[in-house]
């Protein structure tokens, strides 16, 4: 998480303008060499109609943009990542003698860094030489000069390559063949894209969390009672532990998670009984879609909801009968969390309600059960597993959550199960551990990222428990 | 001043059998167990059963055929009201049961189905145990008054169904890993579990192998002791082993019942001897 060798602002809009101007110009290229291609293989010299092709004109179309644009566009990523360290290279080589004798690396990464903040523009470590202002213009132009080179290369081969696949167009020419691999290529990419982040973002959390390791024991993180991530600056500031105990946020998180749950299972899932079972086809055509609209709705308005109706409301009828409630309460953040939650138990338990054949049904009304009979005693069983899925997913869901949390359920990590008290959650504290301007070498805000790993690992596993049900439950009437 | 109608029951007789000219022969027994008069179903727009009467004796399996979609299997259903559960489906006219008519306003259909049984095309065990197979419907109906009892029942009803033997020693593992005909079988064990009076059976073979079959068919005849059974099939040689009466349906009227092997030695009406000798079907 170091500063050093970040390119600074300036040059990455510089290298993003050109670059997107030349994706830009290569697609218009690409376009171009689509009708090119097909035009020639419509008026391919001695082919008597279009059957005589091996694969249809638009194919060709496809394999002369394909030519056009892929190895162009290779040739752009592969420049652009190559050219700073390139230049930079070129730079060490002409720098004056004077500026680098003597210095160690470290010292020398810091003058290159001054000459990159002099370039752009930007304020540097310390005075400004003649030598300096020099070698900084000399690396401007060397980037300069490298862009161009850049565009004009990049241009060139697309010509190149375009006029080569437009000559590779002949009747035998198997273009249908060749488009469909290099499209299986496209979303091969596209699925790694997608693998390789998941595993960017677990290693991201994964090393900084070591890192935290390496300051705070795993053991008083996992069982410490005392959540105060504050650490003194001076010595004579007050309540400032830095006390890294997880366990009233995962206290806060599971108690939040239950309330939300007791909410959201027993509504949803009668909801779904209900809407499968009982309503008419109109009304459920029209319930359905009402109900599903409640999971459209974004959290952060559910968390003022929760903040400004439900907690108010909450602390003054407990002030009614006598009791004590905190105006940010688990109980309002719960309650609202598990309105939120309700959609999605019922959307799920209602597809797998559902798919619970008829026959079974039919088999127990034929021998005189009624239908609340035929649910409690058939149906249900049979969707268990389907619907435990459906829960378990929930739960995941809840106990990610953190928008309604922030702004209904406070700061304040007690250890209470009483849900009319401030508490908070996990998310809670990821959140307000790296809001603002933070430093990344102080155990407070590697916390967070402690926080992340152990709540990704929770969530994954609920995740894959849930998935193992619904999987059981597909093979039960396969 | 009141005139009195009473007709004498003989007249009366001929005119409700007058109403019947579309069927050919005799749709009456002595000692009837069901009696359907004038049954029309509606699905919606569709017309699917169109003023059929039978009845169906006492101790006497009743075998009702025709081609797909002429209204066999519907007809079946309309006898313990499991049409009840399809939405748009309307039925007109008496069905009665030991004389009581079915489709009375005030009668619940739950006790209904506990006297009229139904056995299905497909074997649809529910995902339980074999014994919580067979002792759901006494248990819903609270038919036993101890667990020696229930299991007593169970014991007995997996005997008639000439399956206890097969499954004596597993009757805690799932219904559904048995196989196809076991499966019926266990099906036939849980509706015979709750003494019904009359069993229909909507092709309860279309899904088994013939030794399963066999089985079935034998196990059929010998409930008739005990039940009435009106069963549905497709295949003509079923119908002709192990039914005394046999009804043809054709387009969602009934065109011809009789004693089976009239039926099928001497069919009356043309269509019925051309379904039977295979001219169509």
């Amino acid at each position: 998480m170091g500063t050093e060798n970040v390119p600074t602002n300036l040059h990455i809009d510089n290298f993003i303008m050109q670059s997107t101007t030349l994706i830009l110009i290569l697609l218009v290229l690409m376009a171009v060499a689509f009708q090119l291609g097909c035009r020639r293989a419509y008026n391919l010299p001695g082919l008597g109609c279009i059957c005589d092709l091996h694969s249809l004109p638009v194919y060709h179309g496809f394999y002369t943009a394909i030519w056009c644009g892929v190895p162009a566009l290779l040739l752009l990523g592969v420049w652009s990542s190559v050219q700073t360290p390139i230049v930079i290279n070129l730079l060490m080589d002409d720098l004056p003698v004077m500026m680098t004798a003597g210095l160690s690396q470290a010292e020398l990464s810091l003058v290159l860094n001054d000459i990159r903040n002099l370039a752009y523009g930007n304020i540097t470590s310390g005075e400004v030489s003649r030598e300096l202002m020099a070698v900084a213009d000399h690396y401007n132009q060397l980037q300069q000069t490298g862009l161009a080179v850049q565009s004009v290369m990049v241009i060139l081969l697309a010509l190149i390559t375009t006029a080569l696949g437009w000559r590779f167009i002949s009747p035998e020419l198997r273009a249908r063949n060749k488009v469909e691999s290099v499209l299986r290529w496209l979303l091969l990419i596209s699925s790694t894209i997608a693998i390789l982040c998941t595993l960017g973002i677990i290693f991201a959390v994964l090393f900084e969390s070591v890192r935290f390791f390496e300051m705070v024991p795993l053991t008083d993180f996992l069982f410490g009672l005392q959540w105060s991530p504050q650490i003194a600056i001076r010595a004579d500031q007050v309540g400032s532990s830095g006390a890294f105990g997880a366990i009233p946020l995962f206290a806060g998180t599971l108690l939040i998670s239950f309330i939300a749950m007791l909410v959201a299972v027993p509504v949803g899932l009668m909801a779904a009984i209900y809407l499968s079972e009982y309503a008419s086809q109109r009304l459920r055509t029209y319930a359905k879609p009402l109900l599903e609209i409640l999971a459209g709705i974004p959290t952060v308005v559910y968390g003022f909801f929760a903040a400004l109706i439900v907690a108010p409301m909450i602390r003054d009828s407990a002030a009614q009968f006598g009791v004590d409630a905190s105006s940010e309460s688990a109980l309002a953040a719960g309650l609202v969390m598990g309105i939120m939650l309700i959609p999605f138990i019922s959307s799920l338990s209602d597809d797998v309600i559902n798919a619970v054949p008829q026959a079974l049904r039919d088999a127990s009304y034929a021998l005189g059960a009624t239908r609340s009979e035929t649910i409690r005693q058939v149906v249900i069983p049979a969707a268990l597993p389907g619907i435990v899925g459906g829960v378990l997913l929930a739960a995941s869901r809840a106990i990610g959550e953190t928008m309604i949390v922030v702004m209904a359920a406070g700061l304040s990590a007690n250890l209470t199960a009483n849900p009319l008290d401030s508490v908070t959650t996990v998310t809670v504290q990821i959140v307000t551990l790296l809001v603002g301007d933070q430093e990344f070498d102080s155990p407070k805000t590697l916390a967070a990222f402690a926080l992340g790993l152990l709540l990704f690992l929770v969530t994954l596993v609920l995740n894959v428990i849930a998935l193992r049900v619904v999987r059981k439950y597909r093979e039960v009437y396969e | 001043m009141i005139v009195e109608r009473t007709a004498p029951a003989e007249e009366m007789f001929q005119v409700i059998h007058a109403n019947f000219g579309s069927t050919v022969g005799d749709l009456t027994v002595a000692e009837p167990r069901m009696t359907a008069r004038n049954v029309n179903v509606h699905y919606a727009d569709k017309h699917a059963i169109i003023d059929v009467s039978l009845d169906i004796g006492c101790h006497e399996v009743i075998a009702l055929i025709g081609p797909s979609g002429c209204g066999k299997s519907t007809f079946l259903r309309c006898l313990n009201r499991m049409n009840d559960t399809i939405e748009s489906c309307r039925v007109s006219g008496e069905i009665r049961l030991d004389g009581q008519d079915i489709y009375d306003k005030n009668l619940d259909v739950v006790p209904l189905r506990a006297r009229v049984g139904m056995v299905f095309q497909k074997p649809n065990p529910f995902p339980k145990s074999i014994y919580d197979n067979v002792a759901y419907g006494p248990r819903i109906h609270g038919l036993a008054e101890s667990q020696t009892a229930l299991d007593e029942m169970v014991e007995d009803s997996l005997r008639r169904a000439g399956l206890w033997d097969e499954v004596k020693d597993r009757l805690q593992q799932p219904g559904t890993g048995l196989s196809g005909g076991q499966q019926q079988r266990l099906c036939i064990a849980r509706t015979i579990a709750v003494s019904p009076e009359v069993i229909l059976m909507d092709e309860p073979c279309s899904a088994l192998d013939p030794i399963a079959t066999a089985k079935i068919e034998e196990l059929i005849d010998e409930l008739r002791q005990n039940f009435t059974i009106a069963i549905v099939t497709h295949s003509m040689q079923q119908a002709a082993r192990v039914s005394q009466r046999t009804g043809y349906f054709h387009l969602g009227r009934l065109i011809e019942v009789g004693k089976t092997d009239e039926i099928f030695t001497n069919p009356q009406h043309k269509l019925t001897e051309d379904y039977i000798t295979g001219r169509f079907g």
